[in-house]
């Protein structure tokens, strides 16, 4: 009766096999670029608890050459994620008017409005 | 296994997703110009960070959106792990303890330093 268990045998690098495992692998990948960056705006509100000193002292470890350099690929890594998310976004939210499907460009579209109006936001509290 | 927890992890994913994909380039971008010295002097002093992230709403917006972000970042993690190659259960469950102990762990620090900003 002992059933043998039995795993599907996968390579590991069969990510690397086709372009578009690639670019659904990149996509999983964004998780760490917005995780790290997560626990960085943690760090900063524990540094920022500290005084005025701890706050200098983490803007300018930020200001660091490898710092600037993580920061970027960091950014190119979100911007996939926010493509990649308004992609699916007409595919995870069915919206309906009436009887009518609303069309899969007016849901991403709405997205990207809302991600260019919070970005303006964002950036015009910062001082920027 | 009669109830599925699926829907209780797919929320905060879902919801930390979005918040990422709508907010973290333009965060990012606001930190990567004050390092390359781009923002107007004073931008992100002291001072002016302070009075804007110790009041009440932005107290709790902070830890919600930060939160959330951890926890979709744990998520998918926890899949793409799985996708490269940890399949067995034992090894899965390490996995899952592990990006959810993670995200946990970060979130309680981020409700002590609001707290005590």
């Amino acid at each position: 009766m002992n059933a043998k268990v039995h795993y599907p045998t996968l390579p590991g690098n069969w990510w690397l096999k086709r372009p578009s495992y690639l670019r659904y692998m990149l996509r999983e990948l964004t998780c760490i670029a917005i995780g790290a960056f997560a626990i960085l705006l943690v760090f900063a509100l524990l540094r920022l608890g500290q005084g005025a000193e701890a706050w200098q002292a983490f803007r300018a470890a930020l200001a660091t050459p490898l710092a600037i350099a993580w920061q970027l690929v960091a950014l190119v890594f979100a911007l996939y994620h926010s493509v990649t998310w308004f992609a699916l976004a007409p595919r995870t939210m069915l919206l309906q008017i009436g009887t009518r499907r609303v069309p899969a460009g007016w849901i991403a579209g709405a997205h990207y409005l809302s991600w260019v109006v919070l970005s303006a936001i964002v950036l015009v509290l910062s001082g920027a | 296994m009669s109830l599925s927890n699926k829907p209780i992890v797919w929320l905060p994913f879902a919801a930390g997703g979005m918040l990422a994909a709508l907010l973290v380039p333009a965060l990012m971008l606001v930190l990567l110009l004050d390092a390359l010295q781009l923002l107007p002097p004073g931008s992100l002093d002291y001072p002016r960070v302070v009075a804007f992230v110790s009041h009440p709403l932005a107290r709790v917006v902070c830890v919600g959106v930060i939160a959330l972000l951890l926890w979709h970042a744990a998520h998918r993690l926890r899949m793409t792990v799985q996708d490269i190659g940890v399949r067995s259960h034992g090894a899965r469950q390490v996995a899952a303890r592990l990006c959810y102990g993670a995200a946990t762990l970060a979130s309680v620090a981020l409700i002590w330093a609001v707290v005590v900003l």
